[in-house]
């Protein structure tokens, strides 16, 4: 076994420090290390986004992510997502629209989408589709959770319209 | 995954050193979107990870007008598609970084490390090519630079000695009534490796009825992302036309040895070079008339 590494990181807006050996992705920190297992393992090699997570101002697939690149990042996970007062809206969605089955797929669907309603509030379909190219569903057959996002587009900017 | 070192070299000098004293067995990781999995796939063994991230001339994009565009390295896919210079300017290379990978490989990968990883397939080399792009090479003894075109040397080789890394990528300002564009075959609509990519550039005249100069390059169908140099050379002060540019195609064809595999046969590819060639021309040439 190498040498640890101390990595200083925020994760869901908490400062976090942790140990780890280079050769751990940052998935297997926030997973093993971390107790974080909203993010998921599905091929752990960059194909399948399962394991995304939100890292600076970007999705990153965290499978190939070293933990030790987390030093002095700021990471969001999909625990970070639903606040006290209730899940996210695109969250509440995909339940409204039933777009999982198993659920594999959902935490990093979730994550990926609001990264893009983030920076692009009224995605088209065609949108939605390209930027989830990276986040593969072996279950619902897509349409439901383009639904689901097309819908929560809509719900967060009527919540925005009357808050204005 | 086996064990490993890291270090987060602080400046070029440092990683040289690393890199000079592993040999081999050091490696410059970038956004790690092919060397982390190449680590754990086994199919690669390393001691350290040299992470050039932090790096500042290796992870910046600036514009000069002695040196065009200058791009860091490891500057990620995103920050390229999202920097509204390069947009105007470079269109083949938007079209090239915005199609590697999903959203999450774009916001790691970088287009230093397609070079680096040397596949044949890489979308954004073909780009490089054909908008005249210099790979800036720091190591123990200076630094020194090679034409993009020359930097693959075969199937993950490239012509960096022990010790060196690519430190930046040079793209001159492009010419007026000029423009560049990159298509890839693939079965899917998104998210898979080029069975044949093709990039082109050209420059036109005033009037935009005849080349200035072309430029076409070819992925996935040779050991290295090839140039077409005959290609390129008959369009120079053609008129533009049809059959200008199917004769363009046909030399692109003359020089791509394709393989067989699980992608797609060596005549579908050869057949795809052709129509590929000609949809990279005609797009580029559309985008300087639709620019008027
Ligand atoms: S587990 Fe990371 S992309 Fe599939
Ligand atoms: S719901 Fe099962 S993989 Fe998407």
């Amino acid at each position: 076994m190498s040498k640890k590494t101390h990595v200083q990181t925020e994760i869901n807006g908490e400062g976090i420090e942790f140990l780890c050996e280079p050769r751990q992705s940052l998935l297997e920190v926030l997973r093993d290390e971390l107790h974080l297992t909203g993010a998921k393992e599905g091929c752990n090699n960059g194909n399948c986004g399962a394991c995304t997570v939100l890292m600076g101002d970007r999705i990153v697939n965290s499978c190939i992510v070293l933990g030790v690149e987390a030093e002095g990042e700021k990471i969001e996970t999909i625990e970070g997502i639903a606040t006290s007062e209730g899940l996210h809206p695109i969250q509440q969605k995909f339940l409204e629209h039933a777009a999982l089955q198993c659920g594999i797929c959902t935490p990093g669907f979730i994550v990926s989408s609001k990264a893009l309603l983030e920076q692009n509030p009224t995605p088209s379909e065609e949108d939605v589709r390209f930027w989830l190219a990276g986040n593969l569903c072996r279950c619902t057959g897509y349409h439901k959770i383009v639904e689901a996002v097309m819908d929560a587009a809509k719900a967060l900017n009527t919540e925005v319209a009357d808050n204005a | 995954m086996q064990a490993f070192e890291y270090v987060a070299a602080k400046s070029i000098s440092e990683a040289i050193d690393l890199l000079s004293e592993r040999g081999d067995q050091a490696r410059i990781l970038s956004g790690g979107t092919d060397l982390i999995v190449q680590v754990r796939e086994k199919r690669r063994s390393l001691e350290l990870m040299v992470d050039v991230k932090q790096i500042p001339e290796v992870n910046e994009i600036s514009h000069s007008s002695a040196d065009g565009l200058v791009l860091g390295a490891s500057t990620p896919c995103y920050k390229i598609y999202n920097d509204p210079d390069i947009k105007s300017a470079y269109p083949g290379l938007i079209d090239a970084v915005s199609i590697i990978g999903g959203i999450q490989v774009q916001g790691r990968a970088s287009v230093g490390g397609n070079l680096c990883n040397a596949s044949p397939a890489a979308d954004s080399t073909p780009a490089l090519i054909v908008l005249d792009a210099t790979c800036v090479i720091a190591g123990p003894s200076g630094t020194r630079e090679v034409a993009a075109k020359d930097f693959c040397t075969a199937p993950g080789q490239t012509t960096m000695e022990n010790g060196e890394f690519l430190t930046s990528i040079k793209i001159p300002t492009p010419d007026t009534n000029s423009s560049s564009f990159y298509l890839r075959f693939i079965p899917r609509n998104e998210m898979d490796i080029a069975v044949v990519g093709a990039g082109a550039s050209v420059v036109l005249d005033e009037s935009h009825k005849s080349f200035v100069s072309a430029h076409v390059a070819l992925g996935a169908v040779a050991p290295t992302p090839l140039y077409a140099e005959e290609a390129s050379n008959l369009l120079s002060g053609q008129e533009i036309s049809d059959e200008i540019i199917n004769q363009a195609a046909e030399a692109a064809q003359a020089i791509a040895r394709p393989i067989s595999d699980m992608r797609g046969t060596a005549n579908q590819r050869k057949h795809l070079v052709g129509v590929l060639t000609r949809r990279a021309l005609n797009g580029a040439v559309n985008r300087v008339k639709e620019t008027k």
